[in-house]
């Protein structure tokens, strides 16, 4: 748990660093904007999550299933 | 008569300006329900392997599954001007498997040999564009022959004033009934024929999300996802065997309770003017004893502003949980214990490529199909299991 804690704390504190970066322009979102830089897994990939979700112990913090709705681990 | 005249004239000038005057229509929203779009996506998965779960770690994983999931997106604009949008969904999967027809070893075939999957499910949000907050509400279910599932959830997430940033929160639960299923020898203590009254056992999942999005610059933009998730009740399936060191034949057993926490980040880096670099990386940890990391990189190749090539690469490595061992190593007095594989420490790795096709006057020239996206990946694990997967992505406007 202390590995997971420094871990978070290690991300949250990148995060919040990183807010002090360019304040990018809504005119300069160009390549932001574009549908491949989507901060999410693609509609495709919906149904390789279900068969990793069934094969894999490891599930969660990418959208998909986190446990439970299925007989899967 | 030159004043009557003249004031007509004006009369007549001053009317044509008025119908003339266009209405400010830059702002205006319909507030009319109206289709946004829908979505296909149909793959086909086919497994094979040599670590049955079914017949305690060993005999055929063959299996394969065709899934097919629709989604269809509606939305309108309230009197407040805030934008409400309503997702249905439905999915059907159907599979054949090798090993579940395993579940009675008399029978030449089974009626486990194959199951059909239904799972619906609903979703509303709220978006006020000028706050930069959204709100949302979600209900799911899942059918199939020996599981059922319910589940709702709620989410909220707001932007910053520069809509740089995004701070999205979720809570999700499912309340699931599991049919407790045993292998055909060990029921009623006859090893008799299938029985159709089966009785089931509750298995409850409460989960929590936080993630944090922040566009770094022109080109890079990062998330980091969080997760908390509570299991409880009956976690096992008990069609899985456990074959003892004396030999004796047992349903595998689990604890009734399971917390796992799953951290994300995602980085999107646009390299250039035509190259995508996507990256994943999860830590997941949980209180079996499982640790797991999880790395998937890709490249969006744009040949042309509406055609894209994605190759793909994901490795994923993971312990054993503490109640995992092969057949005949688990001793009576143990506890909890499986020989289900999906439990053991593994390596794997999953890698392909896909393309992606979006031209403005629609795919083959069909204006309502705004895009199609096809895809193959090959995963191998180090345990001996192989599949391939197949999909299509067929999006609709």
């Amino acid at each position: 748990m202390k590995r997971t804690t420094a871990i978070l704390l290690t991300a949250f504190i990148c995060i919040m660093g990183a807010g002090s970066c360019t304040n990018v322009k809504e005119y300069q979102k160009s390549r932001i904007n574009d549908a491949e830089m989507e901060l999410s897994a693609r509609k495709i990939q919906k149904t390789e999550q279900s068969f990793q979700t069934y094969r894999e112990g490891a599930s969660g913090a990418n959208g998909g299933k986190t446990g439970g709705g299925c007989g899967c681990n | 008569m030159k004043k009557i005249c003249l004031t007509v004239v004006g009369l007549y000038i001053g009317l044509l300006s008025a119908f003339s005057q266009s209405a400010d229509s830059a702002n205006y929203k319909s507030r009319k329900l109206k289709f946004e779009e829908a979505n296909l996506v149909s793959s086909y998965y086919r497994q094979t392997g040599n670590n049955s779960a079914v017949e305690g770690g060993v005999g055929s994983e063959k299996l394969s599954d065709i899934a097919n999931v629709i989604d269809v997106k509606f939305t309108k604009y309230d009197k407040r001007d805030r934008k409400h949008s309503f997702t249905g969904e439905v999915g059907i999967d159907h599979y054949t498997s090798a090993s579940s027809d395993r579940i009675d070893t008399k029978a030449n075939s089974s009626a486990s040999s194959a199951d059909t999957r239904i799972y619906p499910s609903l979703s509303w949000t709220m978006e006020n564009e000028q706050k930069g907050t959204t709100i949302g509400l979600h209900a799911s279910s899942s059918f199939e022959f020996d599981y059922t599932s319910i589940g709702f959830g709620a989410s909220f997430s707001k932007k910053s004033a520069d809509k740089n940033r995004e701070v999205s929160i979720k809570a999700q639960a499912f309340l699931d009934q599991v049919s407790l299923i045993l292998p055909i020898e060990l029921r009623n203590g006859s090893g008799g024929r299938d029985n159709d009254d089966y009785k089931s056992a509750s298995r409850n999942s409460y989960s929590g999300s936080v993630s944090l999005s922040q566009v770094i610059n022109e080109r890079l933009q990062l998330a980091v996802i969080a997760d908390i998730v509570k299991q409880d009740g009956f976690l096992a399936l008990p069609f899985h065997r456990v074959y003892f060191n004396d030999n004796t034949v047992h349903s595998e057993i689990l604890p009734s309770s399971r917390l796992k926490i799953p951290l994300g980040l995602r980085a999107n880096y646009f390299i250039g003017d035509k190259v995508i670099l996507r990256s994943f990386y999860r830590y997941y940890q949980d209180d079996w004893g499982l640790t797991a990391h999880t790395i998937d990189l890709e490249t969006s190749v744009k040949i042309n502003p509406f055609l894209s090539v994605t190759p793909f690469y994901r490795y994923y490595n993971q312990s054993a949980v503490d109640y995992f061992a092969p057949i005949n190593v688990h001793k009576q007095g143990d506890a909890y214990y499986t020989s289900n594989y999906d439990l053991s420490a593994f390596d794997s790795q999953f890698f392909g490529a896909g393309f992606r096709s979006a031209p403005p006057k629609g795919v083959f020239g069909m204006q309502h199909i705004g895009a199609i996206e096809l895809r193959y990946g090959h995963y191998t694990r180090s345990t001996g299991l192989n599949s391939d997967i197949i999909s299509l992505h067929l999006k609709f406007k």
